[in-house]
């Protein structure tokens, strides 16, 4: 029978992301819950030495899975060796990060396991020993609670939802048996973006521009940097050519989930709406009082956003010193 | 090369979705149904790669009757050909099943690629082209921005928080589209009046060897216990003031010391 919790978590050049942090935390909710033991699991080469990161979030067991064939991630090599470690440890419940990698990874280990996955979930509740999940539908418009079926149960959880909680507990550090198996892929090149640009899925605060700007947008630029967060984009924005696709928010760009959006001279079309609505705080600013984004804004203001916008900045920079 | 492009319609982005009575599926009619937007950069990316090595793309579609309609748009586009999954016994099926089937399909045609959408914005499972690259026991890259095909291999780059990573692998071998990869063309008149014309099989769960008891909305794995609309948020406090300045420092002032934000 298989039972406790296992944590997939992501690290990348031996830094861990966020979500896996917002990951082992939840693991060690639901692990308390269900009555059980909660696994963390490092993936990656020469990562023995950050294992212990994850200790404060609580975990009865860290397990590491180091090999030089784990250095960057493949879909296949990371399969392998994560299926080969469930299949032999037959965990009940499965957390992972619903980050790009994660999104990739977890489908192909669903399949590989023939489990129930519930992707990019924002809550998980437990109702009488079953894990119910919440995950958006549709960019948005509709949550859904599903339950998974059957052994393992895999939920993947959306980054910047849930909340990481330390927690004290005598833990274990372990290194697992890796067999990387046949690897198809392989990664020639990197590419990382100069600068210390902020992921629009990971940051806390995003200032979105839309056709409201004209095309320019040094003021949400100048107004998400006194905030020290990130730039967003309508599509509008981006079909026009004035940000590039990874900046865009939206049903067909990124899904969202700062701690406060700004929303600049965006009408607030359903399309933009669906990839940002579960921010947990809404700021919008448009010259015309009708547009339906400020249906889903907490603040607004009505006015013209070269004016508005930079005034912004400043007020931000006094307040933050 | 023979290239195989999974497709899905889907309720236009702008669409209302609605709940239907029984509280676990969405009100189907008053929808404007479209192929889903990264599958429509998936059929331009298969055309452009046979247009420049020859072959053929192959239409993979699984939906009701009225799916026939986005694989004919797809074959409007340029497509050569169709399969269209029309069986009630695979209606409501999850990502899982979904994946098995459409595994099924492609396995009795030649294909060396295939290419779908990163995800179908409906239910946003971000799953299928995984399972069905598994379940052909083929290598998958997702959310590609720029894909290269020469001499039996693929080169794509795929996009990560923060950059890209230039993956390869042995063809066959199956990637996803993001947005960014190319503009879809539109169904030229011509091509729609070539479109008619051009062959679509439909077949069965069990054309394909697929046990029916296996898919289907009944035997899904991630069962839905209900839908509901996002919570509401009260309604909005538009900041009053003289001028732009004033109404600024009015907002700023509010994050700041009443929602504790900033």
């Amino acid at each position: 029978m298989a039972q406790g919790v296992f944590v997939i978590t992501e690290q990348r050049d031996g830094l861990f992301r966020k979500v896996s942090f917002e990951a082992v935390s939840e693991g060690r909710r639901i692990a308390d819950g269900l009555g059980t033991d909660l696994t963390a699991v490092v993936v990656g080469s020469g990562i023995e030495g950050i294992a212990g990161e994850l200790e404060k979030y609580g975990p009865d067991k860290i397990l590491v899975a180091d090999d030089p064939a784990l250095a960057e991630y493949t879909t296949d090599a990371y399969t392998n060796v994560i299926a080969d470690l469930i299949q032999s440890l037959d965990p009940a419940v499965i957390l992972i990060g619903a980050s790009v990698q994660g999104k990739d990874q977890s489908a192909r280990l669903a399949a590989r396991l023939d489990a129930g996955l519930a992707m990019d979930c924002t809550a998980i509740k437990l109702d009488s020993g079953k894990l119910i999940c919440t995950r958006p539908m549709f960019g948005g418009k509709i949550f859904a609670d599903v339950e998974i079926e059957g052994s393992y149960q895999i939920i993947a959880i959306r980054p910047n939802v849930m909340d990481i909680v330390e927690t004290a507990k005598d833990c274990v550090v372990e290194k697992a048996s890796v067999n990387v198996g046949e690897v198809k892929t392989s990664v020639v090149e990197k590419s990382m973006d100069t600068g210390d640009k902020i992921e629009l899925t990971e940051a806390d605060i995003i200032v979105s521009g839309g056709r409201g700007t004209a095309g320019d947008f040094a003021a949400i630029e100048q107004l998400a940097a006194a905030f020290g967060g990130a730039v967003g984009a309508s599509r509008s924005a981006v079909d026009e050519g004035w940000r590039p696709h990874s900046d865009q928010v939206g049903q067909t760009g990124k899904v969202v989930s700062p701690v406060l959006y700004v929303a600049c001279g965006i009408s607030g079309a359903i399309q933009h709406l669906a990839g940002m609505s579960t921010s947990k705080f809404i700021v919008a600013i448009n010259k015309d009082p009708e547009a339906p984004i400020f249906s889903k804004a907490d603040l607004g203001i009505v006015g013209d956003l070269a004016e508005v916008v930079p005034a912004m900045a400043e007020e931000v920079k006094k307040v933050r010193g | 090369m023979e290239i195989v492009v999974l497709v899905k319609q889907v309720p236009d982005t702008e669409s209302l979705i609605e709940i239907e009575g029984d509280g676990v599926s969405i009100k189907k009619q008053d929808i404007k149904w479209v192929m889903n937007p990264y599958d429509e950069i998936a059929v331009e990316e298969a055309l452009q790669i046979r247009d420049a090595q020859g072959g053929a793309v192959t239409i993979v579609s699984m939906g009701p009757q009225k799916a026939l309609e986005t694989i004919r748009t797809a074959l409007a586009m340029g497509a050569d050909k169709g399969i269209h999954i029309n069986d009630p016994a695979a209606e409501g099926s999850d990502a899982l099943a979904t994946a098995k089937i459409l595994a099924a399909a492609v396995k009795e045609i030649p294909c060396d690629l295939i290419i779908a959408g990163h995800r179908a914005v409906d239910e946003d499972n971000y799953q299928v082209a995984a399972g069905v690259a598994e379940f052909l026991d083929i290598p998958q890259i997702s959310m590609v921005v720029k894909a290269e095909v020469l001499d039996g291999k693929i080169k794509c780059h795929r996009t990560i928080e923060g950059g890209t990573v230039l993956v390869e692998a042995a063809l066959p071998a199956l990637f996803t589209t993001q947005r960014g990869l190319n503009e879809p063309r539109y169904a030229s008149l011509p091509g729609i009046m070539k479109a008619k014309k051009k062959p679509v099989e439909v077949k069965t769960v069990a054309d394909l060897g697929v046990d029916s008891a296996t898919v289907g909305a009944a035997n899904r794995k991630v069962k839905i216990k209900a839908l509901n609309f996002p919570p509401q948020r009260q309604a909005v406090k538009i900041i009053a003031g003289e001028s732009a300045r004033e109404k600024a420092a009015e907002l700023v002032r509010v994050l700041h010391e009443e929602s504790k934000i900033i």
